[in-house]
């Protein structure tokens, strides 16, 4: 009898993605924020069936009450329920990290691509723009603008994304500087390729690696930064729940009901480390010289 | 031997000098940063505040809201009310030498009426011209009988500069002020604090017992308590309520509480601008009353101010000696105000609530809220910044605006304004010929009985057709050290140092 | 260099006229008629239309703007009209506390932040490492007004050790200054020594693993000395042009923390002014602190291009 000569299997080639996914699994404190980010995204998907009470109602009778067992985190100045608010409130700061950082995103992304890309007096346009909006101090330049559009969490949002927008213009643009000169590129112009198929087949790919982390950095600071603007009354507005906004009306209370700070202000911390948490795990995972 | 006594008793000389010397300062928290600190050109309330150590003013207020002389001594209307003959006090002087005479007064007062940016030009309209009689008297010439005149004196209108500093120093007079109050200007750090010490010419030296006073703006209550409680400041203005019951028990300190002369209340767009007809609240006086009767004021007192405010229905309050006890303050009744809103045919109005971003706007807000969804109202707040909020009031776009007013010593201040046609807080957009007229009377008149039986009818027209609906009057809190005596509680809401002492 | 110099230089006037541009534009555009915001309670029409014509608020927006660049480039910031101080008396008024502020934050940042970078990326790997890593998380994920408050409550309420908030000049009396801007600095700072570990770190990491080290090593030098005199050194570069670049960035962290703590500096006066309506104010202090942020940064550069031979010639 011939002898079975069984095909091993030779290992699959790994794609640098998977690759560097898969340093990302093996990292534990990026794993755990993924984990921690995943929990607030549920917790937010679910908010109505998860929470105890209606985050809305208010009861006069349990104004300020410490945490029992009814109302597990306390409850607020108009008697409202703290822990359904803080479940509720987490839609608040996701939308608020999520949709800020996609609009710095939209908006920076491809003028960065084009800053990069043209050159010329487009870029230096771009950049000097760019340099003027990262010389005013990031979170006046949000309470401006906040204060500008009105107060209300859309308007917050759009703030904090129009003001982290410079970041992402300058890591677009570097990345297109460095990845410009490589030869395929050059090679991709000779053979004739339009400038947008170049831009958007070649050029882009390589630029999501840095885009991913910073976005997921930018997130955190995101949520720091909406909950600082709901600080100031400019963000979402009571009775709506949000960290933010609970901070401000509770720090009138933190004598006589610490309850209602401490536990939107360690959601706040919560969700910001397991971001940064993620966001270093894909730094060093898609850059293994950073160990 | 007798070296051994001589080294205690010099040195228990040594402490006696130093403690003789060492100077008394009185450090009182301020909720805000005054703006600027010229009477002419003033706006802010804690502005005031600081003004009654730096300023003195021809009249003063004192605990039942009388008129007491301070820089003038006595004065008297003419047979027909159309000039107001005012005695000045002798041997008064700015803090600069200057003498406080008639002719100082009729430049303060022109001052007053014409200076570019004036805030009271308003307040002093009725006046047409100031005659100097002698060098202690002068006379106020009216166009028409203007009763809340002398009220009107009391506050920043009153107030004297010297003529030498501010023709000097022209528009930025208030950089320097040179008044005549017990406390004469040292510096102003913005933001940070405004030094003042004593005026040593000051005509009632007497019943001053600090050499100095600071006053330290601090924004965040529980920070300018925390800064109480720590030793820091002496006297705190506006505590949250909430913070009482935490220093009720502590004997260092002392709370005092007076009812403010000013109110918080829901002003509607009746009339204002088109908006008015969309609005459901502004169409239809039934509805009005309904929301009215579905709210219940006193607990809303209870869990947006901790119980720390009076309820009211009027722009007095009901302590006030000027408050009309014709229409008493209504019941929450959620059953008529259904009833009503089924006779309007709008089960379930919705309108939105422009809500200031102060924390107690907010709560208040949320409060009535939640009150009027049991009637069926649909309210949705709308929170504004305060100085966005003005001017969308100001142009009419808005359907319900949660505003509180500072109030001033006489009613008038509080109600002409606001519910005369066109005046520029009439928000409401408020307008009634039969209402104008009464006002006018009012003011006209100086009989207090006569004045009285007229707000009770301008009441009777306000109670029913609800242009404000007024909630409250709140609580000024102060609280201080146990080391003061003296305090007078006026409810001005001012913080007074005259008589005020260390013990 | 001297070409690059020139370079550079010749960038920083763009940037400044579209700063002003961007700083000009959203205080004009703010909602809300500012004549009535400025007006104030007692809402007087003469007052409004003085207050119009004081600050040609009926003229059109370039022209508005020209006046207003017209007095800067004249040394005239405009005047704040809340207390009608000219805004460069303001700035030069709240310059010292807001630079001592940044200043005692990036000292706590350096102290605190290069050390656990250090002591991180010598002991990698270990408990401490891991809890560097901690500290800087935490740092970077705490919000800082949070942090303050909490802090205000222990250290001046319950405890009675720090006064709670307000500011004493250092001239003035000097504890008593140092009292009140410890706890603010420390908020202020620990955001700043989170970046500054992790880029020590990964500095001291890189080095540490360089050739010249490992001679070092293989010398026979004591591991203290390795670390401080060769490798700390080489490591600081990066670290050093940071820190002139994070004064900048410190601003936006002055403004919450010195309205929490009522510190009298730039922070609290840009928030105040904002919500006043005090345009001038708002608009003359960015353009400072963005045109002390721009030269900083050229002066960064410059830094680097010196210590760095590769970049020279």
């Amino acid at each position: 009898m011939a002898a079975v000569l069984t095909a091993t299997a030779l290992p699959r080639e790994l794609t640098p993605a998977q690759r560097a996914l898969r340093r990302l699994a093996r990292r534990r404190g990026a794993m755990a924020g993924l984990g921690c980010v995943v929990f607030f995204v549920l917790l937010a998907l679910f908010a109505p069936w998860v929470a105890p009470h209606d985050p809305l109602a208010t009861s006069w009778s349990a104004v300020r009450q410490a945490p029992s067992a009814h109302y597990l985190f306390g409850t607020d100045e108009i008697g409202r329920d703290v822990l359904s608010r803080v479940i509720w409130g987490t839609r608040a700061s996701l939308l608020a990290g999520l949709v800020s950082v996609c609009i710095s995103l939209a908006l920076g992304v491809p003028v960065g691509l084009a800053a990069g890309y043209l050159g010329g007096w487009v870029d230096a346009l771009i950049s000097r723009i760019t340099d003027a909006m990262l010389a005013c101090p990031f979170l006046i330049l949000a309470i401006a603008l906040a204060a500008f559009l009105g107060p209300s969490l859309t308007n917050a949002m759009i703030a904090i994304g129009i003001s982290a927008t410079p970041i992402f213009i300058r890591l677009t643009r570097a990345q297109v500087l460095a990845v410009k000169v490589e030869d395929y590129v050059e090679a991709a112009r000779a053979v004739g390729n339009s400038h947008l198929r170049i831009a958007l087949r070649h050029i882009l790919p390589n630029v999501v690696a840095p885009l991913i982390v910073q976005a997921t950095l930018a997130i955190a600071a995101a949520v720091i930064a909406e909950a600082s603007l709901s600080f100031l009354g400019l963000g979402q507005q009571p009775p709506a729940p949000s960290w933010g906004s609970m901070l401000n009306t509770a720090k009138n209370y933190i004598d006589n009901a610490p309850w209602m700070s401490v536990w939107p202000g360690l959601s706040i911390f919560l969700l910001v480390l397991s971001f940064n948490l993620l966001g270093d795990g894909l730094r060093d995972a898609f850059d293994p010289r950073h160990k | 031997m007798k070296k051994i006594f001589l080294y205690p008793l010099v040195a228990a000389l040594a402490v006696f000098a130093g403690a003789a010397t060492a100077q008394t300062t009185l450090r009182i928290g301020l909720a805000e940063d005054p703006d600027v600190l010229d009477p002419t050109l003033a706006r802010t309330f804690v502005g005031r505040i600081v003004f009654n150590s730096l300023c003195d003013k021809l009249f003063d207020l004192d605990e039942k809201l009388n008129i007491v002389p301070q820089l003038a001594t006595s004065y008297t209307w003419s047979a027909d009310h159309k000039a107001l003959t005012i005695k000045l006090r002798q041997g008064v002087t700015f803090h600069d030498g200057e003498k406080l005479d008639a002719a100082a007064v009729k430049f303060n007062l022109e001052r007053h009426k014409t200076m570019q940016g004036s805030n009271r030009r308003g307040e002093l309209a009725p006046v047409t011209s100031v005659d100097v009689v002698d060098a202690q008297t002068v006379r106020l010439n009216l166009a028409a009988p203007f009763a809340p005149l002398l009220a009107v004196l009391t506050d920043r209108a009153g107030m004297m500069v010297s003529p030498k500093a501010a023709q000097a120093e022209g528009a930025h007079f208030g950089t320097h002020p040179v008044c005549s109050g017990p406390f004469k200007f040292v510096e102003r750090v913005a933001q940070d604090r405004i030094v003042l010490e004593r005026f040593p010419n000051y005509w009632n030296k007497g019943a001053i017992h600090f050499d100095r006073v600071v006053y330290q703006p601090i924004v965040d209550a529980s920070v300018r308590l925390a800064n109480l409680r720590s030793g820091q400041l002496d006297f705190i203005e506006r505590m949250a309520p909430s913070d009482v019951p935490g220093l009720k028990g502590d004997s260092r300190f002392k709370i005092s509480r007076i009812v403010e002369i000013g109110y918080q209340g829901i002003t509607i767009n009746i009339g204002k601008s088109d908006q008015a007809q969309k609005n459901p609240l502004g169409r239809d006086p039934r509805v009005r009353e309904a929301f009215e009767l579905s709210l219940d004021r006193k607990a809303i007192t209870q869990v947006a101010m901790d119980g720390e405010a009076e309820v009211g229905n009027q722009w007095v309050a009901p302590n006030n000696p000027w408050y009309a006890k014709n229409v008493p303050v209504p019941q929450r009744d959620v059953a008529k105000a259904k009833a009503l809103l089924a006779a309007a045919g709008v089960p379930n109005p919705s309108f939105t609530l422009m809500t200031p971003t102060t924390s107690d706007a907010q709560k208040i807000a949320q409060v009535v809220q939640a009150m009027a969804k049991e009637a069926g109202f649909d309210v949705k707040v709308q929170s504004t910044e305060f100085s966005t909020s003005l001017d969308l009031a100001d142009k009419g776009q808005y359907d319900a605006y949660m505003l509180a007013w500072s109030g001033r010593a006489d009613p008038d201040g509080n109600l002409y304004s606001f519910h005369a046609c066109k005046q520029p807080l009439n928000y409401a957009g408020y307008c009634k010929p039969e209402v104008d007229e009464l006002i006018n009377r009012s003011r006209a008149t100086t009989d207090p009985a006569a004045r009285l039986k007229l707000f009770e009818q301008i009441e009777a027209h306000v109670a029913k057709d609800r242009p404000i609906v007024y909630l409250f009057h709140r609580h000024w809190l102060w609280a201080y050290s146990a080391k003061l005596s003296g305090l007078r509680t006026v409810p001005d809401g001012l913080v007074r140092v005259q008589d005020l002492k260390f013990n | 260099m001297f070409k690059f110099l020139l370079q550079r230089l010749a960038t920083i006037v763009p940037t400044l006229f579209f700063v002003s541009i961007l700083i000009f534009g959203l205080q004009q555009l703010l909602p809300g008629d500012p004549a009535t915001a400025l007006a104030g309670e007692d809402h007087d029409p003469s007052v409004i239309a003085y207050l119009r014509a004081k600050f040609h608020l009926d003229e059109p927006l370039y022209m508005r703007y020209f006046y207003w660049a017209n007095g800067v480039l004249h040394g005239d910031l405009g005047e704040s009209v809340r207390i009608q101080k000219p805004v460069v008396d303001l700035i030069l008024e709240k310059l010292p506390v807001t630079v001592q502020l940044a200043s005692m934050a990036i000292v706590i940042a350096i102290v605190f932040g290069v050390s656990a970078g250090i002591v991180s990326a010598v002991k990698k790997d270990t408990a401490w490492d891991y809890a560097a890593n901690v500290f800087a998380l935490w740092g970077l994920s705490t919000p800082n007004f949070w942090l303050g408050i909490l802090l205000i409550m222990l250290f001046a309420v319950k405890l009675g050790w720090l006064p709670a908030s307000g500011y004493v000049s250092p001239f003035e009396d000097l504890k008593a200054n140092l009292a009140a801007m410890i706890m603010p600095a420390f908020v202020l700072g620990n955001a700043f020594a989170a970046v500054l570990m992790r880029h020590t770190r990964s500095a001291m990491l890189q080095v540490l693993s360089a050739d010249y080290v490992r001679t070092a090593r293989a010398k026979g030098l004591d591991e203290r000395v390795v670390v401080l005199k060769h490798a700390l050194r080489n490591a600081l570069v990066p670290v050093i042009t940071l820190g002139a670049l994070a004064f900048g960035e410190l601003l936006g962290g002055t403004v919450l923390t010195e309205t929490v703590f009522s510190i009298p500096g730039f922070g609290k006066l840009i928030v105040d002014a904002v919500f006043n309506r005090d345009y001038s104010v708002v608009q003359g202090v960015v353009l400072f602190t963005a045109t002390v942020y721009i030269t900083l940064n050229l002066l960064a550069d410059l830094a680097y291009f010196l210590v760095n031979p590769r970049m020279r010639g």
